[in-house]
């Protein structure tokens, strides 16, 4: 047997030999515990590492809930989070909008104009935007810049002391750091989701004048004739719970980085997949409730 | 304030007997590693005593037991006849109060100033204090680290001995009764070591701290140590004054103390 195996072996016997010790039939488990081989003991330390992590997520949730709803709220922080997530965000959710919004009118128009439908594309534009494309879009580049940027500032913070200082000064480091930038994140993208939305029917009436001609009045009145209630409504939900979620994982990724410098790199690069990830997930379950309302 | 000749080291007090931390039988691992194995060891009022070691034989593992950045496996810690172990949150919170922290890097905030670097402790431990009281007290402990001009500086625009003596600030900030140091002069060249060691005692005597500094550096423990303890292993080597561990014939001490 490998001296890692040896190793895991070693650490396995030592978490379960009180176990062992308790209960009589668990006795001879040691004997077939050494034989087993490599690969299981790989297994079961990966089984291991898995359920751990789960916990660790529900712990970090649960503690996290209980700070939000607890005294001494740091508004201040809130606030200066807020900034750094919505304002920050702006130019880049701009510019992203105005082009979601062009592409779509470009691609559609050929399609509608084959039909003769071409009257329906501010319509059909907007519900795509608002539905779907706004929120979706808005939140994968949020994950991008605001998840990344949480997890590389706490896991910085993190390798460099300042969390420990700050636990130190008597300062709860869940409620300053993770409450206010979770907050302002579930707050501020529905927000950026709705600046985009808005931006994007810019973009898209622009598109449709590149081959057409149709006035900002006309094309405005048009699309938002086609806008429900639920068109609107569950988009802007699902938004908060991608803000949430963006917040949640950039943060949870950040506070449990590892102590070394790379982990900051790590920390910043999971917290991208795992919250872009999380968001197509959110909006698959959103589209289902949404269909069966 | 800097003072640019070390001070002599400041004897220890008179009501030196007082016990300010008590740790018995203390043990602390990381996954199979046992880093602390049988600690034992007193901090009385009013003294400095400097914890020696090799990198690796967990003098900053024992320190951070004592605010309870760590949490011991085993043993007792008692700061101020309080079981470290046993307090709740807010009980913690109170104890750290007292207590302040020099971290090995510094760990001063980034993204504040360090003007807003010193304010963070003083608001949230001092929540009676007014604005002008905060900057008179900020003022006060910049110029006794000798940076009055680094007010609203960056701390990406200091070089790491000034980093080190506005972290020493903003932990004096707060007056606290015990000061942690953790390796205060590591990676700072040997003149800055020295400010560093000056400031040291100059705490010690200004603001009446009991003090443990964790270092293996010999001239920051000549400078600062009325008592030393070294540990090896994970244990208490050694304890007694500096001028035994000068004069001993140990192989393990003498190459400290060569």
């Amino acid at each position: 047997m490998s001296r890692k195996a040896n190793d895991i072996n070693r650490s396995i016997m030592k978490k379960y030999t009180p176990v062992i010790k308790v209960i009589p039939n668990l006795r001879n488990a040691k004997k077939q515990t050494i034989k087993l081989s490599e690969k299981t003991f790989e297994k079961i330390e990966k089984a291991h590492n898995f359920l751990t992590d789960v916990a660790d997520v529900f712990l970090f949730i649960t503690r996290l809930t209980k700070e939000t709803f607890s005294r001494d709220f740091e508004f201040r922080e809130f606030l200066r989070q807020c900034f750094q997530v919505g304002y920050k965000a702006l130019p880049l959710i701009s510019v992203t909008g105005i082009i979601m919004g062009l592409v779509l009118a470009i691609q559609s128009r050929p399609a509608l104009v084959h039909f003769g439908a071409v009257s329906m594309l501010p319509g059909m534009v907007a519900i795509s935007l608002i539905r779907e494309m706004g929120p979706v879009i808005t939140a994968l580049i949020c994950a991008g810049k605001i998840g990344s940027g949480m997890g590389a500032e706490l896991g910085s913070m993190k390798v460099t002391e300042q969390i420990d200082a700050m636990e130190v000064s008597s300062t709860n480091p869940i409620k300053f750091l993770i409450v206010t930038r979770v907050l302002a994140a579930t707050l501020m993208i529905p927000l950026l989701v709705l600046y985009a939305d808005g931006l994007g029917i810019v973009g898209s009436w622009a598109g449709a004048n590149i081959k057409g001609d149709v006035t900002f009045v006309l094309f405005f009145s048009q699309a938002f004739s086609q806008i429900q209630f639920i068109d609107f409504f569950p988009a802007v939900i699902k938004s908060f719970f991608f803000g949430a979620v963006i917040g949640l994982v950039g943060c949870y990724k950040g506070y449990t980085a590892g102590r070394g410098t790379e982990s900051v790199g790590i920390a910043a690069n999971s917290a991208v997949v795992l919250s872009s990830l999380l968001v197509i997930i959110i909006d698959l379950i959103a589209v289902q409730i949404t269909d069966m309302i | 304030m800097i003072v640019t000749q070390i001070p002599t080291i400041a004897p220890a007090k008179t009501n030196s007997d007082k016990q300010v931390i008590e740790i018995n039988n203390l043990r602390k691992g990381f996954d199979q590693q046992e880093v602390l194995k049988n600690v034992s060891l007193q901090l009385f009022n009013g003294e400095n005593l400097v914890v020696l070691g090799k990198s690796g034989s967990g003098k900053s593992v024992l320190i951070k037991c004592i605010v309870r950045l760590l949490n011991p496996d085993d043993g007792t810690i008692d700061v101020f006849g309080e079981n470290v172990s046993s307090l709740n949150r807010d009980g913690l919170g109170e104890l750290r109060k007292k207590i302040g922290f020099l971290f090995q890097s510094g760990a001063l905030y980034d993204s504040m100033t360090v003007k807003q670097n010193l304010e963070f402790p003083l608001r949230r431990i001092k929540k009676d204090l007014t604005q002008k009281e905060i900057d008179e007290k900020i003022n006060e402990v910049l110029e006794n680290v000798g940076l009055s001009e680094a007010l609203d500086k960056m701390p990406s625009q200091l070089s790491g001995g000034m980093r080190k003596r506005i972290s020493l600030a903003r932990t004096i900030v707060v007056d606290p009764m015990i000061m942690l140091y953790d390796e205060p002069t590591t990676g700072l060249d040997p003149v800055t070591s020295d400010e560093i060691s000056s400031l040291i005692n100059e705490v010690q005597k200004k603001y009446k701290t009991s003090s443990i500094i964790i270092t293996h550096d010999i001239e920051c423990a000549r400078a600062t140590a009325n008592r030393v303890i070294m540990l090896h292993d994970g244990e208490v080597y050694q304890e007694g004054k500096l001028e035994e561990f000068e004069k001993s014939a140990d192989a393990l001490i003498k190459s400290f103390f060569k």
